[in-house]
């Protein structure tokens, strides 16, 4: 019998173009990359150069903090380029496909049987830590860390997001070969899965503490789970990782060879067929949703929230399971047609101040990119607090990021929190503040200082 | 509109950098951000955003404040017939009802335009200087003080309040959202101890003087306000024929019963006198989540404890009035619903808004009572509160950071 919690702050935002059930296959991407700026906190050391063969696993870069945690090509080819942006950081390793699939070998193993020490080197080696997401800090994970705890969200709760249950069907074995991995990762048990009402994909998995969480979004962020049912505390470390990538990591342990499955949700109103695609890490967008006219719409690489914005000749970024295809907002809106002082039936707001409340719950909206007004001081107050269900004070930490002042950031509970947890907060904002960036900037001003 | 939008894309070289009105970009760029909602896309973070902005917003608080001003625009030459004799309480409200709209508008227009040119000429400036864009702040400061001023102050001295208010209390602290008082009580505030010989004076009904001097003033019309008659009954015994028939005043029949409180049929400042008005405007405010229901419940509950403290204690006149009546009558219900709620200056927890609101609400009502030399006691109280609020937000925040402590200290215990 698990435990329910419900959580009743947060807002589903009900965007048009939700993915159907249906999975297909993508065309195999002629072009894969791996993006160091995907994995937060790693300073990327190349280990090949352009024009290197690799196979499918062979190391691209490596963590310069910790030389174990390998980034690996989730194709075999050769290194097309390495793209570099200011100050020659590296933005991608792109790898051409040659679609021979010739294969990197790990040994396969029983991490049922593997003692910790020898585990985590084989979850490094096999680049699974680049997945492995810790809190405090929201960085890729610190191997030489022992996590207090590992928790997995079994379903995802942002708009238009891939519905897990179809993404993992029928990978139960990977899925469960995975969790004993991260039990073994987390010093013998302490792995806990958060999932919603009505799915059935996690019935059968043994070994995990199981909560069912009831509630709007952001109720499937990771972070959301862990505060409603073991905060993180000064001190302790948690990991986080995708379900996906917990059953990428058990084949992979199993088999021995790099598995990389994504399942992405490709969605959106500007999308012709919303619908799952199964395809590679690191995949070329153009696979995925053709070429678009980016002047009319917007790829975005995640959720709509927290995701990144990329290009026609952009790649699916490293912790990324779905791509949306909104509609570009730059177009002047005058103020009594569709500006700030329009009816707005098809704006979707969680204001009063606009109709939608009115609208059947069942209306979908189209929402474009626009702003929607020009960022202001914070002014209006209990905005963020009912899609922030946290014990936490969001504007004050927010504040005190802003004010530099680490120590009031440490009592405010920083630590819990990733940005992504802002990201409703972000979209609620009267005043258009970039929530999410001045969350990162405390997170990254925190690990300088801590260390 | 691609019309208009072409005219101001043509214009606009003009007002940019090097251009030669560069120095206007803050007036230009207002008005166009007026007109059109920017084509700014999202670029980091979010990539969508919610519809409502603080143009919204603010415009929201200006609807709400309309019944108000239609009240009390009204309110104002209907008092003014009343006091020349023109009508009897007696007669329908809306007898010469255009007579009173023409002489309440011709009262209030120019306060609020000299409202808005001050203000909005120094925010201007201030966001020139900055260079900043214009907050929409002053669209709610613009429209409140007008509203809590009595109709025949002169015009000057209410450019002199705003521009007051504007400079001291907001933008010398980095403008809207920065400010610790509330900008429009803080006009008032200023008004009230410069010249506090013109504003306790007859002022508040429209002409009063010169229709006394003519004696063309009807029965029981001095010009004084319902708090003003009441502080002249404290400190003199409960049955002394002076206190009677002001307490008179205020029973079944009075001028200032608790159905003509409650409706606003007194005289007043502009938008305050009718409870009525401002609570269409408070359930806006409420429904749409502006303004903030843990504040004017609050408010309330602690004007009416501290009123029925009062009547328990009855040692005056001004104590034996009942606590409903007394949170009806000036401008309580105004600063409730538009002054203690500004978010800015309020208290930002929830839970210390709870706190924030009873205080409020309770000095209110003792400032008025205890000193009759301020009978205003709401814009006292609540710039005391917006005073105590970041105090008041501290120590619900400890609270919180010291749960989270106890709770790291748990944890500890628990793996030693």
């Amino acid at each position: 019998m698990t435990r329910t919690i419900r959580i009743k702050k947060g807002a589903d935002i009900r965007l048009k173009g939700r993915p159907s059930t249906q999975v297909e296959q993508a065309s195999s991407a002629p072009l894969c990359a791996v993006q160091p700026p995907n994995y937060q906190g790693i300073v990327p050391k190349l280990e090949v150069k352009e024009g290197a063969a690799v196979k499918a696993g062979s190391t691209l870069f490596h963590s310069k903090e910790h030389p174990e945690v390998k980034f690996l090509s989730p194709v075999s080819g050769t290194v097309k380029q390495v793209v570099r942006g200011e100050k020659r950081r590296i933005l991608a390793a792109v790898v051409e496909a040659d679609g021979k699939n010739e294969q990197h070998a790990f040994a396969s193993m029983d991490p049922a049987e593997t003692d910790r020490e020898a585990l985590v080197a084989a979850v490094a080696e096999r680049g699974f830590f680049a997945f492995i997401e810790q809190r405090p800090f929201a960085t890729v994970a610190n191997p030489t860390d022992v996590p207090r705890s590992v928790h997995v969200s079994g379903f995802d709760s942002a708009p238009l997001a891939a519905d897990m249950e179809v993404a993992l069907a029928g990978r139960e074995a990977a899925f469960q070969t995975g969790i004993h991995a991260l039990r073994v990762l987390a010093g013998g048990s302490n792995v806990q899965l958060g999932m919603k009402a009505g799915q059935t994909f996690f019935n059968a998995i043994e070994g995990v503490d199981t909560y069912t969480f009831e509630g709007p979004h952001p109720t499937g962020n990771a972070g959301v789970q862990i505060h409603h049912t073991r905060p993180i505390n000064k001190g302790e470390v948690v990991w986080t990782m995708h379900a996906e990538d917990v059953a990428n990591l058990g084949e992979t342990l199993t088999s021995g060879t790099y598995c990389t499955t994504r399942v992405v949700a490709v969605a959106g109103s500007e999308c012709d067929a919303p619908r799952h695609l199964q395809t590679t890490l690191g995949c070329a967008i153009s696979t995925l949703v053709g070429t678009v006219n980016e002047e009319e719409v917007r790829i975005v690489s995640g959720n709509p929230l927290t995701g990144d914005r990329t290009a026609n000749d952009g790649f699916l970024g490293g912790m990324h399971h779905q791509v949306c295809l909104l509609p570009e907002g730059n177009k002047p809106k005058f103020l009594l047609a569709d500006g700030w002082l329009g009816l707005g039936f098809d704006k979707f707001s969680l204001s009063k101040s606009y109709p939608t409340w009115l609208m059947p719950k069942s209306k979908e909206f189209a929402m474009d990119t626009c702003n929607n007004g020009e960022e202001r001081a914070f002014v209006v107050t209990g905005q963020y607090e009912p899609v922030f269900p946290f014990d936490i004070y969001p504007v004050q930490l927010l504040k005190s990021i802003i004010a530099n002042d680490i120590d009031a950031m440490e009592k405010l509970g920083i630590y819990e929190v990733a940005p992504e947890d802002f990201a409703l907060c972000e979209y609620a904002c009267t005043s258009k503040i970039a929530v999410q960036s001045i969350v990162r900037n405390g997170l990254d001003m925190l690990k300088k200082e801590l260390g | 509109m691609k019309a208009l939008h072409n005219l101001l894309d043509s214009v606009r070289p003009h007002f940019e950098e090097g251009g030669k009105l560069s120095k206007f970009w803050v007036v230009y760029d207002s008005l166009e951000t007026f007109a059109f909602t920017p084509g700014h896309a999202t670029k980091n973070g979010v990539h969508i955003r919610d519809g409502v902005d603080l143009k919204r917003t603010m415009f929201m608080v200006i609807v709400a404040l309309i019944p108000a001003l239609l009240f009390g625009t009204w309110n104002q030459g209907h008092q003014y017939l009343l006091s020349i004799g023109e009508i009897t309480p007696n007669d329908p409200l809306m007898t010469a009802l255009w007579d009173k709209l023409f002489i309440g508008a011709v009262k209030v227009l120019p306060l609020v335009v000299v409202s808005y040119g001050v203000g909005l000429g120094i925010e201007f400036l201030f966001a020139g200087m900055r260079g900043h864009s214009i907050n929409e702040g002053y669209l709610v400061s613009g429209m409140l003080i007008p509203l809590i001023m009595p109709v025949d102050c002169p015009l000057w001295m209410v450019a002199l309040a705003v521009a007051f208010a504007v400079i001291i209390a907001k933008e010398v602290f980095g403008g809207t959202g920065m400010n610790i008082l509330n900008v429009a009580l803080t006009a008032r505030a200023f008004l009230f101890f410069a010249y506090p010989k013109q504003l306790s004076g007859e002022i508040w009904i429209h002409n009063v003087k010169a229709s006394a001097d003519a004696g063309l003033l009807a029965d029981g019309y001095t010009g004084a306000t319902a708090l003003g008659h009441l502080a002249s009954t404290v400190g003199k015994g409960l049955d002394e024929p002076a206190v009677t028939s002001v307490m008179s005043m205020f029973g079944a029949d009075g001028m200032f019963s608790l159905s003509n409180s409650f409706l606003g049929l007194i005289p007043g400042s502009i938008g305050e006198t009718s409870a009525l008005a401002i609570l269409i405007g408070a359930a806006l405010l409420i429904w749409m989540g502006i303004g903030s229901w843990k504040i004017m419940s609050s408010f309330l509950a602690g004007g009416l404890v501290m009123g029925f403290l009062f009547n328990l204690l009855g040692l005056n006149a001004y104590m034996t009035l009942p606590a409903i009546h007394q949170v009806v009558m000036g401008g309580f219900m105004f600063g409730m619903v538009f002054m203690a709620t500004d978010p800015v200056s309020a208290a930002q927890t929830e839970r210390g808004k709870w706190i924030y609101g009873f205080f409020g609400g309770f000095l209110s009502i003792m400032i008025r009572v205890f000193n009759p030399a301020y009978p205003e006691g709401v814009m006292m109280a609540i710039l005391f509160m917006n005073v105590m609020a970041p105090l008041i937000d501290h120590y619900v925040i400890e609270a919180n950071v010291g749960k989270r402590e106890k709770r790291a200290l748990a944890a500890q215990g628990a793996t030693a």
